[in-house]
């Protein structure tokens, strides 16, 4: 008997693989990067039925060891075992979507070549049972040399057979396994001639009723419903965001001033009190408030691409993104930006055309992203007026909606013009696999959801409380004399002097200046240090319990307001961003890149828009 | 006859195709994906507004989005 310590899930995209990943780790999972390069490696543990633990990892989905993209590339090293300070996974389960076996065995054939122990998952049968097909999973195991086990990975089916066959799969005969792989090294018309037998062979009834899929995809790719749909999909998902989120909002929001409260009472006045409430409280917990949107788009996203809706969207929206010189395939990562630009970026790997995956990497800080909300939503609040310019449709949401679509056209713009300039080259091509509808499971979703949401947590907790903590150290000392303005007596106000100087043309304030030092850290932060920065200038403890917006709407002309705004839809306030371009981009150059241009654009917009505002006595 | 002007939901087999007119990433990608000489293909779908680009094709039991462009470089015959 010898032990199985490694697995891996190989198999084609969009087989069914990370489904069967949660189903047999539940949410022990690890998520990190391969070194040097940036695809995700997705490990948990399993217990094989001799009640001893495996590390089972997740490897990207691909079509061909031939490959044609980044992620692709790290499986075909991993399952070769050239991936350096990552072991050759011992067992491989090959994934194979049981109502798509011809297209998968062509790759399948080359996963049993290499000759490693092998289990075959014949996933999704159930979903294969709806399209009317029965498949004879003995006779597959028969043509493949490898044992093949029958899962449905979303309803739990097949998981301890599977297990079983993972633990023994080492102790099978070698000579067999040796038979079996020497059978597979074809060629690709070789291959795929001998995966229509095989998939032949499997079938045990077929009919070519697809009426579901088909039927679904006249409506949601209809020329003209199509569009509408999506559009009203997207509008209902951005109204979501608002109204879903507000109760949690308030209450977090209710639960930190409570806090701030008790501390208040319990704490003695001084500096470790005014520490607690004024740093860590009022900065910290002005952003943990936007969890519940976050979660809330999220869950969208995470929905759309679960039910295969959203490589519909891709396919809908691939002309749209044609006319300037992009592909459907950035819609996806560019959607995701509007949640964070981060896990955005990320999602362009699957942009073969390196041109193509530079442009949508430069332009996706331009998609709204979660954390201009709090900066948006404070200042709209405190100087948009709240009310109706048409039935049902409000000022302060439509100045809202106004900034998402500047993020919009700015990012389509700057799209054109870098595919004329800086990124120029052949157009590129779309060409993407359009996977089966599905009904989502909860399970997968709420695991994909508390990984998004621990990531922003954890961004809060670490770089965004430093920030606020660092700034309330910046703007407590040295202590004011009594009658001079604490703020005007602090390192941060001499800093933000400095700073005024180049800002003032365009309308903003000191206090903006100073809020926009830390918020390199995060857009987000600039709200916290606003905060921050009235509360400790607050005159009295009366005006410190007024809430920022208030201030803010005493302090600031409506000009000002705006201008500030119109900053956020372009600054590149966000340490975070930047370091995940350099490294996806592999180098400084594009980032910095990216810096310059968008700092020029808010720069000159938050400038247009401050001398337009004042200009027409606003 | 190419592809590209197939009428939608008529089969038909790849004859030959220009592979000149693709990258050489995206050959291999659609080849990866069954698109090749002797595959029997038939059009599912077609875009939005403004050319109606790109074409839903169905292989297998496979639908793949691909552009009009790449779809006029395939040559078809009737199944």
């Amino acid at each position: 008997m010898s032990r199985v310590r490694t697995a891996a899930l190989v198999g084609n995209p969009n087989a069914g693989k990370s489904a069967l990943f949660n189903a047999l780790t539940g949410a022990r999972q690890k998520i990190a990067n391969y070194p040097g390069v940036t695809v995700e490696r997705k490990a948990g543990r399993i217990t094989l039925p001799s009640g001893e633990p495996a590390e089972l990892i997740d490897l990207p989905g691909s079509y061909s060891f031939d490959t044609t993209s980044p992620d692709e590339e790290v499986t075909r090293q991993v399952v070769h075992g050239e991936f350096a300070g990552e072991a050759r996974p011992e067992v491989l389960i090959l994934v194979l979507d049981a109502a798509n076996l011809e297209q998968h065995l062509v790759f399948a054939q080359e996963v049993i070549a290499l000759g490693q122990p092998v289990v075959v998952a014949l996933n999704m049968v159930d979903l294969a049972e709806r399209d009317g097909l029965i498949l004879d999973a003995l006779a597959l195991e028969e043509s493949l040399g490898v044992p093949v086990v029958p899962t449905v990975a979303v309803r739990r089916r097949g998981l301890d057979e599977l297990l079983t066959a993972i633990g023994d799969a080492k102790n099978r005969n070698e000579a067999e396994s040796e038979d079996t792989q020497s059978r597979f090294h074809l060629s690709l018309p070789e291959r795929r001639l001998a995966a229509r037998n095989i998939a032949r062979g499997a079938i045990l009834s077929e009919s070519s009723e697809r009426r579901l899929h088909a039927g679904l995809d006249r409506i949601l790719l209809n020329p003209w419903l199509g569009p509408i749909i999506l559009f009203g999909f997207l509008f209902v998902m951005f109204q979501a965001v608002f109204a879903w989120a507000t109760p949690f909002a308030d209450a977090i929001d209710a639960a930190i001033t409570a806090l701030s409260a008790g501390v208040t009472a319990v704490v003695p006045a001084g500096l470790p009190r005014d520490f607690i409430t004024q740093g860590v409280l009022a900065g910290v917990g002005s952003v943990i408030v936007f969890l519940p949107q976050i979660v809330i788009l999220f869950a969208f996203i995470l929905m759309m691409e679960a039910t295969g809706y959203m490589a519909r969207a891709a396919f809908l929206m691939d002309r749209m993104m044609a006319g300037v010189g992009l592909s459907g395939r950035s819609f996806i990562p560019l959607l995701s930006s509007f949640a964070c630009a981060i896990p955005g970026i990320m999602a362009t790997r699957s942009i073969s055309d390196p041109k193509d995956r530079l442009t949508t990497i430069l332009i996706a800080p331009l998609m709204t992203c979660s954390a201009r909300l709090p900066v948006y939503a404070v200042i709209i609040a405190a100087f948009i007026p709240a009310i109706t310019v048409g039935p049902g449709i409000g000022l302060q949401g439509l100045v809202l909606f106004g900034l998402y679509v500047a993020g919009i056209v700015g990012a389509m713009v700057v799209a054109l013009v870098l595919r004329r300039s800086a990124t120029a080259g052949a157009s590129s091509g779309f060409i993407m696999e359009m996977p089966r509808y599905q009904m989502p499971r909860l399970r997968d979703i709420g695991i994909g959801l508390w990984q998004r949401a621990w990531v922003f947590l954890r961004r809060a907790g670490t770089i965004i409380f430093t920030a606020t903590v660092v700034l309330w150290l910046l703007l407590s000392f040295p202590q004011a004399e009594p009658g001079e303005s604490q703020v005007d007596a602090s390192i941060a106000g001499t800093i933000a002097d400095g700073l005024n100087v180049v800002l003032e043309p365009i309308g903003f304030n000191r206090e903006i200046s100073l809020a926009l030092i830390p918020a390199m850290a995060a857009r987000e932060v600039a709200v916290a240090s606003l905060a921050t920065t009235y509360a400790i200038d607050a005159d009295n403890e009366e005006e410190e319990a007024e809430g920022l917006t208030k201030t803010l709407s005493g302090r600031w002309s409506l000009p000002t307001a705006l201008a500030f705004l119109a900053w956020f839809v372009f600054a590149p306030q966000c340490l975070s961003t930047i370091a995940v371009a350099r490294r996806e981009t592999n180098g400084w150059k594009w980032p910095l890149f990216m810096l310059a241009y968008l700092f020029a654009l808010a720069y000159v917009f938050a400038g247009i828009t401050y001398w337009s505002a004042v200009a027409l006595g606003l | 006859m190419t592809l590209e002007n197939l009428e939608a939901g008529t089969a038909a087999v790849i004859s030959s195709v220009d592979w000149s007119v693709l990258a050489p990433e995206e050959g291999k990608r659609l080849r990866a994906l069954g698109i090749d000489e002797g595959a029997e293909v038939s059009v599912a779908h077609r875009g939005v507004f403004g050319g109606r680009d790109p074409l839903a094709v169905t292989i297998g039991r496979m639908t793949i989005a691909l552009r009009r462009a790449h779809a006029a470089a395939m040559q078809v015959e009737p199944a």
